[in-house]
């Protein structure tokens, strides 16, 4: 199946695109995604791994518990300084 | 006007008040808080700010702000407005209006959703100086 992933402030820069179309075993789990997401974006790695950033599914956040299903929006968020 | 907005363009305070305080004639205590964008940030003189946001996910945060302000705080309205694009020093950056009948409601609600708004909204910061631009990754 396939997922889109954003990106968004720093991580946009990190990557050099704003998403991208990602395909994925069905019924992958949170955490195998996150390690499908270090191996596909390798720029990003150390930001999975420090666990600075969230991750959002459908727009809201998610969790080991959050089940991926096709077509799924999946947003890398780095902390927010908004306010 | 909806009272949960994020916008490019500046906005009146005074007219972002008398939106809230449209809700009730029961309203005795409006407390706002004001973000503004100021000229240094950790000694580096700021030349301008960025403000990135989630489209859609954003806005559902500052609902979300506004609707558990309303539930567990004893206050009869709130509005949330959050700028983004480009913002130049001194403009306004976000306001939230807290309206209670009596100040103290006001007071707390207005505190806790500029705290919560800064841990839970996908919004960022990019601050440019004179050396060149950077994210800012923490929320103090």
């Amino acid at each position: 199946m396939v997922i889109k992933v954003r990106f968004f402030a720093m991580l946009k820069t990190k990557v050099g695109k704003e998403e991208a179309n990602l395909t994925v075993p069905e019924n992958i789990s949170f955490d195998k995604l996150r390690d499908m997401l270090k191996k596909e974006f390798p720029a990003l790695a150390e930001f999975i791994d420090g666990k600075s950033i969230m991750i959002s599914v459908n727009q809201e956040f998610a969790d080991k518990n959050t089940i991926i299903k096709d077509g799924d929006e999946v947003a890398l968020l780095p902390p927010f300084s908004g306010g | 006007m909806d009272l949960v907005r994020i916008q490019k363009q500046d906005f009146s305070v005074s007219e972002e008040i008398e939106l809230v305080k449209a809700a009730s004639k029961s309203i005795g205590g409006v407390v706002a808080f004001l973000g503004t964008a100021r000229d240094i940030s950790k000694g580096e003189e700021i030349v301008k700010l960025d403000f990135e946001h989630y489209p859609g996910m954003a806005e559902k945060k500052l609902k979300e702000i506004r609707d558990a302000a309303l539930k567990n705080f004893n206050i009869i309205e709130m509005g949330i407005v959050h700028r983004t694009g480009a913002i130049d020093i001194g403009e306004n950056i976000v306001l939230i209006i807290a309206a209670a009948q009596h100040r103290n409601d006001a007071f707390m609600a207005c505190e806790w959703a500029i705290t919560e708004l800064k841990r839970i909204t996908p919004i960022w910061k990019r601050e440019t100086t004179k050396k060149g631009d950077v994210w800012v990754e923490e929320h103090p």
